[in-house]
């Protein structure tokens, strides 16, 4: 049985679509993933993301272990500071890609739906030094609030200056009397919000949020649309883009992999990896005249094939086909261009950051 | 509730036709239009092309899915709706109105009879 989120009841009276993610009853769309991507990019949109798990490492150690089980290095994180980071196998393969966030008594992991389990039990059997460490995924409700008005929304429900709250930092506060987890982090390539809070209090936050966002027009947005944000941005999403046959150097992280912290798991293997040097890696191309490429499609040059598609959409900013994928070097290069195969072949050229260049977070 | 109108037939494939003299036009339906959303991208066969009835000749890209055309009706193509092909949001709109796709040149008037009612239509996406 797929579980629901606290909102659930909500989206049914919002007509949201429904559909089974990751063993979760998710809206993917409410009005269209297009409008809700544009109320996101040019006002505020409010999202259930309630479906991510939460994991809690507690203890004197906490720093240490979270330290040795991921690849950011998390003793350079200061109170309340949160950042990107990616959990690996010994073999350098991706277990997940987390936010880490270092609170006052705890560390307080954010992971990938449909990988909370297989998480859990990763850190569990991986388990040293003194830490405790809870899964409490079925506890918590998580909406976030994105967009450049997500300050001027949320500002009326908290009685200190949100300026004050930089990207990728969290404050445990309380919302209107509502205990939560405050940060300054998001999907969307926006400035935005989430919010962590005890379920019981999940409807209240909704209707508190809506409210205080009815000036700016906000719309409630589902999965469809935060896919095409988090793509416009080139963000990679495990299952899609990353999963245990990638490790971080070929998939463009190895901006959160910090060799010289000290040992974590997958650090040996990876170390050869950046030794002898990646062969293929994930990057982002644009479609240069008609077509959408889409997952699974190969990506061949004037020869043969170079590569794989992991991601495809067309981009509600950009108005056409862009795509993440896989593919062999030296044909990542900026500015080459490749043929994706499929019905027809689509003509599509390497790019360089992210697709959207004008989101608005800080 | 996806709407189904009684002024058209249907096809198992989603589209539906309609029939003015010896020309037919063809589109898509309601529920089509829902289940794919956000249509960003539509290429109906080009004028000039025989189609046959039940045979993919053009395709239909949502943003999340892509789908092919199948023709409802055999028929040489005889208009193709541009202002779908600019703007296939559209589509989404007035999914048996503005949102028509291409007109074709009736090979067989008698093909006609052959498609789907209004209450067949709605019996096949009951079982969706």
């Amino acid at each position: 049985m797929p579980k629901k989120t606290p909102f659930y009841d909500i989206h049914i009276k919002n007509n949201g679509k429904i559909v089974d993610f990751a063993g979760y009853l998710m809206p993917v769309q409410f009005e269209g993933i297009i409008p809700e991507h544009e109320a996101v990019r040019s006002s505020v949109g409010l999202f259930d993301v309630s479906h991510m798990g939460e994991i809690e490492i507690r203890g004197n150690d906490r720093i240490k272990f979270t330290n040795y089980v991921t690849t950011n290095d998390v003793a350079k994180l200061t109170v309340n500071q949160v950042h990107y980071s990616t959990m690996l196998y010994p073999d350098a393969g991706i277990v997940d890609d987390l936010l880490v966030y270092n609170l006052q008594d705890r560390i307080f992991l954010v992971v990938n739906a449909a990988n909370t389990d297989k998480d859990y039990k990763w850190i569990l059997d991986n388990k040293k030094y003194d830490v405790e460490i809870k899964n409490v995924s079925d506890d918590i409700g998580q909406l976030a609030i994105q967009g450049p008005k997500s300050e001027s929304v949320m500002q009326k429900l908290f009685d200190f200056g949100l300026s004050e709250l930089q990207y990728y930092w969290a404050t445990e506060t309380k919302m209107k009397g509502i205990p939560v987890i405050l940060s300054r982090t998001g999907y969307t390539g926006e400035d935005g919000f989430e919010v962590y809070l005890d379920r019981q209090y999940a409807i209240q936050a909704w209707d508190m949020v809506m409210d205080a966002g009815k000036e700016f027009e906000i719309k409630p947005v589902g999965l469809g649309a935060r896919d095409t944000l988090r793509f416009e941005m080139r963000y990679c999403l495990y299952g899609n883009d990353i999963d245990k046959t990638t490790n971080p150097l070929e998939a463009g992280l190895g901006w959160i992999v910090k060799f010289d912290k000290g040992d974590f798991i997958g650090r040996g293997n990876l170390l050869k990896v950046k030794e002898t040097g990646i062969k293929r890696k994930l990057v982002g191309f644009e479609v240069v005249d008609t077509g959408i490429p889409r997952p699974h499609q190969e990506i061949h040059n004037e020869i043969r094939k170079v590569g794989s598609v992991t991601s495809g959409t067309f981009s509600p900013s950009l108005k056409k086909g862009i795509g993440i994928g896989f593919v062999d070097l030296p044909f990542n290069k900026v500015g080459t261009k490749l043929n994706v195969i499929g019905k027809n072949p689509i003509v599509v050229e390497i790019i360089k950051g992210p697709f959207y260049k004008q989101g608005t977070h800080k | 509730m996806a709407n189904i109108i009684d002024s058209v037939k249907y096809t198992k494939e989603h589209e539906w036709v309609k029939v003015e003299g010896d020309i037919a036009v063809q589109g898509i339906t309601d529920y089509a239009q829902s289940e794919l959303s956000d249509i960003v991208m539509v290429e109906p066969p080009a004028v000039g092309i025989k189609v046959k009835a039940g045979e993919a000749t053009g395709t239909i890209e949502a943003v999340k899915a892509v789908s092919d055309l199948f023709a409802g009706i055999s028929g040489e193509v005889i208009e193709v709706n541009d202002k779908v092909v600019a703007d296939p949001s559209i589509i989404n709109k007035d999914p048996y109105g503005e949102g028509w796709l291409y007109k074709v040149k009736l090979e067989d008037p008698k093909e006609f009879e052959t498609l789907l009612t209004p209450e067949q239509y709605k019996e096949l996406i009951a079982k969706h």
